[in-house]
């Protein structure tokens, strides 16, 4: 969930004088077939991968070393007929002649879904070569495919492969290598009725793509010989254009049929072989009317507590830590002058020593808990049980993906509302991404929440998770308000593939959360801590007649503040904050304490209660962490993904007008009762 | 039965027409027709198509969508798309659990 290494633009460079290109592959597939876990095991970039369909949203290139291959990782696919701009884009990069090989990923275990997208790509180009992936998922089930039955009939190179172990993967390397080498082979199996082949046949030699003839017949804009063939094979005729769509189809699943086997018999396996009774009494449950939601909520619970119970001992450890660090660097730094000392161990170290101890033991243990959640499979299952109250607010059950994603990080939440088709409901889910709080603003949540609970760590894990329920609901609205008004639209059809529960591989999950998303968020966070803790330590310390400007800054936010049921200073430290929400609390620490720099650790809870903080305000508190303006890089982010600058402006306007009504009613109430 | 383009498959004695969107989880059908909207493309590519065994294994809350599985995959679909598809219901369902060739 944190913001990989994507790039999307497509192949540039391609030369340099005097240096041998390397080789260029293009991985396509439906979706969730392992193609981005090849494409890390070959060129180990880490491209985000996890059991849902819809994962990758750009494509990636990098380059494999040691094979001397560069690889693009395409988004996965049903179909090359466009539905998308990425569609698009994903056929036309594969026409090009660029590419070696195009290497079509296929799931061993459903192998026709697979070869029908492969038929189509043999339409479009001839350097294709078929990976069968989830070898050994298949071997465990005593199930064999025989390549040679794929190779004969499609007449292209066929390897099987099994990306988590890595089995094949030189082999089909050294396929892609040579694949230019290797000489044409006819395919044995025709797709179309012999009338239509004939045409197509005569049309090729006349110098057509086979794709772009039967792509013309579908859309409707024929050229006239593309239309005198069109007529002559009883193009007009009922059900044609459902024959064309359906005949790779068909054909895969009859090749498929051919070439999976049990091991050692010839006899055929049980039909639908992924997808296994297991499989189906678990979503019978995790589905159900009675037990979806207990279920969900316990999961979240459940995550909520881990991470809460699991990051306190180690942060206390890490402040301690850091605080010694700080007493080193104090020392060490001695030939500065006093200011200049202060300036930068008291105002930038502090600050991101602050924003890691705080932050890096609740990412590093909901990251792999998460993680694991949606190498699993269960990701998909929660977007099809949340679709029913989505579609009804106008929005796509998609936007239960993105949502979870912004659980990790906002601004990864708002780049993956890219896989949403619809612009219309892509910009709503982007626009409400921010009411799921970040990682970055968990710790902020989880204080209140042991405050208000006096400690006990079970209540404060459901506090969470009621936080997180109401966000749920905020989205609701907010998705419905916005439909109604200014993203009126109707809703578009909406279709999600629930893939078959994988076992997750607990090792590689730990090591890639961390490497990947932890350490990558943190980076992020520290980076703009950094130059935060600087302005915020000259807000502090630069005196005006006998205040400094921190304290002038917040008095003139307080009577706003106060009206809200909150004060100056933690509004000062909310704006203070919009580089990154991890120093929101050590901010308004520091402006009660009047100090010039963050404090360290210390009793929270204490200085709150001096500076007049009752259960209100620390209700008004989870409140606007919740429902403020996203952090700066989230916007910047929304920028990026929609190119309007009003809707950016709304992404911020939005949750703090929601932040500020609510927080208001909470006062209201309190006063009342 | 016949469909255009000419292929022929089999179909066990018919209970009675209705649509995908009426199954309940664990009911099963072949694929009679899908109506032609904007939506119906997808739907080929993703595997319902004229003919196809398709089976009802889960159906969402809150009257969401319901997921079918077909050639191998499941699929979730919303019931207003789910209606577009006609459907025979299927008799019996274990018939269906060898691959089947079509010609």
């Amino acid at each position: 969930m944190g913001l990989t290494n994507t790039s999307t633009g497509f192949l540039t460079a391609r030369g340099g004088s005097g240096k041998r290109l390397s080789y260029t592959a293009i991985l396509a597939g439906n979706p969730n077939v392992g193609k981005s876990s090849i494409f890390n095991a070959l060129t180990g970039m880490k491209q985000h991968t996890g059991n849902w369909t819809g994962k990758t949203v750009a494509s990636a290139v990098g380059h494999s070393e040691r094979e001397d291959i560069t690889f693009v990782d395409l988004p996965g696919m049903y179909s090359l007929r466009s539905h998308s701009a990425e569609e698009e884009a994903a056929r036309d990069f594969i026409r090009g002649e660029s590419a070696d090989a195009v290497v079509v990923v296929c799931d061993a275990l459903c192998l026709e879904g697979g070869l029908s997208l492969a038929i189509q790509i043999t339409e479009l180009t001839e350097n294709v070569i078929v990976c069968v992936n989830f070898m050994d998922e298949a071997a465990r089930r005593e199930i064999d495919i025989d390549m040679s039955v794929i190779e004969n009939a499609l007449g292209v190179p066929a390897v099987g492969v099994s990306a988590r172990s890595g089995e094949g993967i030189s082999e089909l390397c050294e396929i892609i290598r040579n694949r230019k080498s290797i000489p044409k082979k006819n395919r044995t199996v025709s797709v179309y009725p012999p009338s239509v082949e004939a045409e197509l046949s005569e049309l090729e030699s006349a110098g057509y793509m086979r794709w772009d003839v039967t792509d013309a017949w579908l859309s409707g804009e024929m050229d006239d010989t593309e239309r005198e063939a069109f007529d002559r094979c009883g193009g007009r005729s009922d059900g044609f254009s459902e024959m064309l769509t359906a005949r790779p189809v068909i054909v895969a699943e009859g090749i498929a049929c051919d070439a999976v086997k049990k091991i050692g018999t010839d006899s055929v396996p049980e039909r639908f072989l992924a997808y296994t009774r297991r499989d189906r009494m678990i979503d019978r449950i995790i589905t159900s009317r009675f037990w979806s939601v207990p279920i969900m909520l316990l999961m979240l619970a459940g995550i909520f507590w881990l991470t809460i119970v699991g990051s306190n001992y180690p942060s206390s450890l890490l402040q301690s830590g850091f605080d010694k660090i700080e007493l080193l660097l104090y020392s060490a730094l001695s030939f500065l002058s006093d200011t200049a000392r202060e300036l930068i161990v008291c105002g930038v170290f502090r600050t991101l020593f602050r924003v890691v101890a705080v932050m890096l033991p609740p990412m590093a243990i909901f990251f792999p808990l998460f993680t694991l959640m949606e190498d699993f499979g269960l990701l998909g299952r929660i977007a099809f049980n949340i679709d029913g109250a989505l579609a009804r607010s106008g929005a796509c059950g998609k936007q239960a993906l993105t949502m979870c994603m912004g659980l990790g990080c906002n601004a990864a939440g708002v780049v993956g509302c890219r896989i949403i088709d619809s612009p219309r409901e892509r910009m709503i889910a982007m626009l409400t991404n921010n009411f799921m709080p970040c990682n970055g603003r968990f710790p902020i949540l989880i204080t209140m929440s042991a405050i208000l609970c006096a400690g006990k760590m079970g209540l404060g894990a459901l506090v969470m998770t009621a936080v997180i329920v109401f966000g749920v609901l905020a989205t609701l609205g907010v998705s419905k308000l916005l439909s109604a008004t200014l993203l009126r639209g109707t809703p578009s059809s909406f279709t999600l593939e629930l893939p078959p529960y994988r076992r997750p591989q607990i090792g590689r999950v730990i090591v890639r959360s961390v490497f990947d998303r932890t350490l990558f968020v943190l980076g992020r966070a520290a980076a703009v801590a950094a130059p935060a803790g600087l302005v915020i330590w000259v807000l502090a310390n630069v005196y005006i007649v006998d205040g400094t400007l921190l304290t002038y800054i917040c008095a003139a936010l307080d009577p706003v503040g106060r009206f809200i049921g909150l004060d100056g200073a933690v509004l000062c430290s909310f704006i203070l904050g919009f580089p990154a929400n991890e120093i929101v609390l050590p901010l308004t620490v520091m402006c009660y304490t009047a100090s010039g720099s963050l404090g360290t650790g210390a009793d929270i809870a204490g200085i709150l209660a001096a500076n007049g903080w009752t259960s209100l305000t620390v209700i008004n508190m989870m409140i606007m962490t919740v429902f403020h303006f996203p952090c700066s890089t989230t916007v910047l982010t929304v920028k990026k993904e929609s190119g309007s600058l009003g809707m950016t402006v709304l992404s911020m306007i939005i949750p703090t007008v929601i932040g500020f009504l609510l927080c208001t009613l909470t006062s209201a109430l309190y006063r009342w009762l | 039965m016949h469909y255009a383009g000419g292929y022929t498959i089999y179909c066990p004695e018919v209970i009675y027409i209705s649509y995908l969107s009426d199954l309940v989880p664990g009911e099963s059908a072949f694929i009679n027709k899908i109506e032609n909207t904007d939506i119906s493309r997808r739907l080929h590519e993703l595997g319902f198509i004229g003919g196809t065994f398709v089976e009802c294994v889960a159906k969402a809350p809150f009257k969401g969508p319901s997921a079918y599985l077909v050639r191998g995959s499941v699929i979730a679909l919303r019931k207003d798309d789910a209606r577009l598809i006609n459907v025979q219901r299927a008799p019996y369902s274990s018939d269906c659990r060898q691959y089947q060739k079509w010609d």
